[in-house]
């Protein structure tokens, strides 16, 4: 039986008088890495923000509809906005490591939420790097500042970064794009180890990527969610005329 | 956006409309050779073969290029696979044409006496190619179901000729010619699961289903 971690259900977003997006909805099923394309300026990633509420950030950013994470709406004051971004992690476009440490960095988001005990700290450090699969590049390393990694390292210290406070959901926006093949590779490989115990939401340009790895993919066009399915589905057998065009490279 | 690949297609296309033009001679040159015992003919169609099995090479460079090159989704994908598992049916009916052609060439069969319906048989084999083809190249569904749904007479057609020759296999007196006869029929009838096969990747191409 499928779970829904995350329900959306006739969303609207609005930048002041431009409407962003139009009655989106979807389930977002746990465990699995769903995925988001369309050309840019098409919602994809203004939804994905949308999800940890990074658009309360935007000035005359309106939202209605709902956001439901474990069925509790994200949006009418039941979730605490810091607790939601615990839950629901991110991943950027551009690896931002923090101008400190390996450790510091990793550590930063569980000191936040009052974690202090050495022990107890190094602990989730390890874990989290273990689980990004960069423990053993960066083992012997740890007081060593983050900015001298490659970008390929970064973006997974990033991405042990946001595992380290304990995430329920990991928001990925475009986490490959700015990095090399095997980077990349590596990058994918890790999002589909991390579902088993996660659920992924992957915002990506590489439509070949998400063929490789999601299970679900979404295809918005100018604010509308135009089709939404299984990624072997939507890929072989679109049912929209738009999804067709669009995956083929007919416009985008 | 796409001129290139959008032309590659085309090219596919073609190509394809190509070899299933060329299979459609083969099964009819082969049948008239069977019953007129024209050596030269017979000739022709083993070279058909080749031609038939050239086409059925470059088409499949082409896919497997494609699919690198392109890395096609939805109908593309859909096109390029359907062609490049249709062109083996294409290529084993040639092959059947040869076969044919060199019982007349080598094991000097002619049939003087249709009593195995033999005709008949290879005229429904070569519709159904020509259907599966067609059916393929236009996305015609309803084309391509015939074409499935007819493959029953050709079956039927088999059984009749076997049924025919254990009945009467002492009373001729020439077991081998009986025996080519067989054969023949037997050949008919795999153009006809050829053709299937055809039709059902035609059949992928619109609906995505592989029908298996």
């Amino acid at each position: 039986m499928m779970e829904d971690k995350i329900t959306i259900e006739k969303l609207n977003l609005y930048y002041g008088d431009f409407h962003a997006l139009h009655d989106i909805n979807m389930h977002i099923q746990k465990n699995e890495i769903t995925a988001f394309i369309g050309p840019s300026g098409c919602g994809k990633s203004t939804l994905l923000r949308s999800l940890n509420r990074m658009n309360d950030l935007v000035e005359g950013c309106r939202i209605d509809g709902s956001i439901k994470l474990d069925g509790t709406d994200i949006y009418n004051g039941d979730l605490d906005v810091t607790v939601l971004r615990q839950r629901v992690g991110m991943v950027f476009q551009r690896p931002n490591p923090f101008p400190m440490s390996v450790y510091d960095n990793v550590a930063y988001g569980p000191r936040i939420h009052g974690i202090t005990d050495k022990k107890e700290l190094d602990e989730i450090v390890e874990t989290s790097l273990k689980q990004a699969a960069i423990w053993d590049d960066l083992k012997d390393r740890l007081k060593k500042s983050a900015l001298g990694l490659s970008g390929g390292q970064q973006q997974r210290l990033c991405i042990a970064r946001a595992l380290a406070v304990k995430p329920e959901v990991l928001l990925m926006d475009e986490p490959t794009s700015a990095l090399d093949p095997i980077s990349t590779s590596k990058i994918e490989e890790l999002a589909l180890e991390l579902k088993k115990n996660y659920t992924i939401v992957i915002v990506t340009h590489n439509m070949q990527q998400a063929v490789r790895i999601s299970d679900k993919t979404g295809f918005f066009l100018l604010g509308d969610l135009v089709e939404f399915g299984e990624t072997d589905q939507l890929f072989s057998m679109p049912k929209d005329e738009r999804t067709e065009k669009y995956i083929t490279g007919r416009f985008g | 956006m796409r001129t290139r690949f959008d032309k590659e297609l085309d090219h596919l296309h073609e190509a394809m409309e190509e070899i299933g033009q060329l299979c459609k001679e083969s099964i009819s040159e082969s049948t008239d050779t069977l019953f007129t015992g024209n050596y030269h003919e017979a000739e022709d169609t083993i070279n058909l073969h080749h031609r038939i099995h050239k086409a059925e090479r470059d088409i499949e460079e082409t896919c497997l290029r494609l699919l690198m090159e392109q890395q096609p989704v939805a109908t593309d994908l859909r096109i390029i696979s359907a062609s490049l598992k249709a062109v083996y049916d294409l290529e084993r009916i040639g092959e059947i044409g040869a076969d044919i052609a060199d019982l007349v060439l080598n094991e000097h069969l002619t049939v003087a006496n249709d009593m195995l319906n033999l005709k008949s048989m290879s005229q429904i084999a070569t519709g159904m190619v020509n259907d599966a083809v067609t059916a393929l190249a236009n996305q015609n569904v309803e084309l391509a179901k015939a074409v499935i749904d007819r493959d029953d007479q050709v079956d039927e057609g088999f059984d009749k000729a076997k049924a025919f020759l254990i009945n009467n296999f002492n009373k001729d007196g020439n077991p081998e010619y009986l025996i080519n006869l067989m054969m023949v029929a037997k050949y008919f009838e795999k153009i006809g699961d050829h053709a299937v096969n055809i039709a059902k990747w035609s059949l992928f191409v619109t609906t995505g289903k592989t029908g298996r």
